[in-house]
């Protein structure tokens, strides 16, 4: 009973850099993590290590407003993340980790009659692919959260919302965690502060990664570096269709709990939910120039402010106890670069704009599969990057414009 | 506030004023190979870095002008007109033989 006072290493502390691996992933966050984790959990590729130029859960797996869903537009994307929402599930009994992923509900409103018709498509859409998902009205919406204002007094009134059960909140480090923890125990070589500063290339393969600790040589290499795909893939030789924008979000001080579903206005792009310790977490669209600086804006915070008290002017009088800012990959059509490239054995996770989080358990097993059998998988072959070449594009515009 | 960005005709402005077009990309010739025409519609080379790009004062005179700011700091370390030779020079190479003026340009 005493032991479980006693703090334990969550992973084994960095160690030394050793000459090979079998698979090199850079970056880790929740993807890079979760294909360490499978790659040695599924298929027994064991030799493998991430390099993380930061802290692990550093970039975008600790940053998201950490809500998972699955109600895509796209046959392909709404397949993709139904597969995800399944693995987030099982993924607390599977990696012996509390994740405290909470099903709560998540609801899209509608303000107008042409999002009303193109939430239809995605309800029709994810029924057919079995995601639970349907259009209420605006009585369904007051029963489901009566803190919203349904009435016609609003400046954009609600006509109805995409109403989607299996969509929630989970903690999002704790996914970060659960999976360093798992890859470790399988024997994965987690090394944080390790940035990578380039590639030894030779027959058109990655034979070796150089780091600021040294040099690695490596049979395949996964990149999953979010917002710094472009630079990564760019030492690898390779030119990606990414461009990266900040986003930004912020969390009020702890109010008594009042809302116990997501809410999401693409109108009024805004994200609103309330996390288990109280704290009203908001979150809003990108900044529309590409940028590598993370410093926040006050025009975000102005216009988040004003449009989550025109949802919910209970919070008036709510602090806000901080801000911060996320770089994302966005892809011209808003769906995923997932899988090989031109680069024989360099395997790239990327274009994920603002919902990469919600994938991290599908990344992982897809690709450790890719990488593993040499194979893609039939679910992540419309996100190949070939198809900006052959202009075969997955549109996801409808369901993931608005960044959450 | 994120940062200023100064218009060649207003000055320094707030970037929520500007709409953004952009790093300049450059156009290939004439009937292209698909991969030309895909590298040039859909690949970006998202620099951390100086990068000149298209900018608009969407909010105030309306001006289109190219803009060279460091993507790491976003500071602006310079703004120009697209002036008739930038534009071939940045836009399409070398100037095509008997190619119309471009609508956009400023004599």
């Amino acid at each position: 009973m005493k032991d479980i006072f006693v703090p334990r290493r969550m992973w084994r502390p960095r160690g030394e850099l050793k000459r090979r691996y079998d698979v090199v992933v850079v970056g880790g966050g929740s993807h890079g993590l979760a294909t360490a984790y499978y790659l040695a959990q599924r298929h027994g590729v064991k030799d493998v290590c991430i390099l993380e130029k930061s802290y692990i859960g550093s970039g975008a797996s600790g940053r998201n407003t950490t809500i998972i869903r699955a109600n895509y537009r796209t046959p392909e994307g709404a397949e993709f993340y139904g597969q995800s929402v399944r693995l987030y599930e099982k993924l607390s009994q599977k990696l012996g980790f509390n994740l405290m992923f909470s099903q709560r509900g998540h609801l899209t409103l509608a303000h107008s009659d042409r999002a009303l018709v193109t939430m239809q498509e995605r309800a029709e859409v994810n029924k057919l692919l079995g995601v639970n998902s349907s259009v209420i009205g605006p009585a369904e919406i007051e029963a489901l959260c009566p803190q919203l204002d349904v009435s016609e007094r609003p400046t954009w009134p609600i006509m109805g919302a995409l109403y989607h059960p299996p969509g929630g909140i989970i903690r999002h480090d704790a996914v970060v965690w659960a999976f360093a923890r798992a890859a470790d125990e399988l024997g994965v070589d987690i090394h944080p502060y390790t940035e990578v500063t380039g590639f030894e290339r030779a027959n058109g393969r990655v034979t070796a990664v150089e780091t600021n600790r040294g040099r690695v040589e490596c049979g395949q290499v996964v990149s999953a570096t979010a917002g710094w795909s472009t630079l990564i893939a760019g030492m690898a030789g390779l030119r990606l269709p990414i461009t990266t924008h900040i986003l930004q979000a912020f969390v009020t001080e702890p109010l008594k709990p009042f809302l116990d579903v997501v809410i999401v206005s693409s109108q009024l792009h805004v994200y609103v939910s309330q996390t288990d310790r109280g704290e009203f977490l908001i979150g809003a669209e990108i900044e529309p120039y590409t940028t590598y600086c993370g410093t926040g804006t006050l025009s975000f915070l102005e216009i988040s402010a004003r449009h989550s008290i025109e949802l919910f002017p209970q919070l008036e009088r709510a602090k806000v106890l901080r801000t911060w800012t996320g770089l994302c990959d966005l892809s011209p059509d808003y769906s995923p670069i997932l899988g090989r490239t031109e680069v024989d054995n360099f395997h790239v996770s990327s274009g994920w704009g603002t919902y990469g989080f919600k994938a991290a358990p599908i990344v992982g097993v897809t690709l450790a599969e890719l990488v593993a059998t040499g194979k893609t998988p039939d679910l992540i072959a419309p996100f190949a990057l070939e198809r900006f070449h052959t202009d075969t594009l997955v549109s996801e515009l409808a369901a993931a414009a608005v960044s959450h | 506030m994120s940062f200023y960005l100064p218009c060649p005709y207003c000055g320094p402005r707030p970037v929520d004023e500007y709409a953004y077009f952009g790093e300049v990309t450059h156009r290939p010739g004439p009937s292209p190979s698909m991969r030309e025409l895909t590298d040039y519609v859909y690949f970006r080379d998202n620099v951390a870095g100086v990068q000149r790009e298209w900018w608009q004062h969407r909010l105030g005179c309306g001006e289109w002008f190219l803009a060279d700011r460091d993507t790491r700091t976003n500071e602006v370390l310079d703004v120009l007109l697209p002036s008739p030779e930038r534009v071939r020079e940045e836009r399409l190479g070398s100037p095509p033989v008997g190619a119309e003026p471009m609508a956009s340009e400023v004599t």
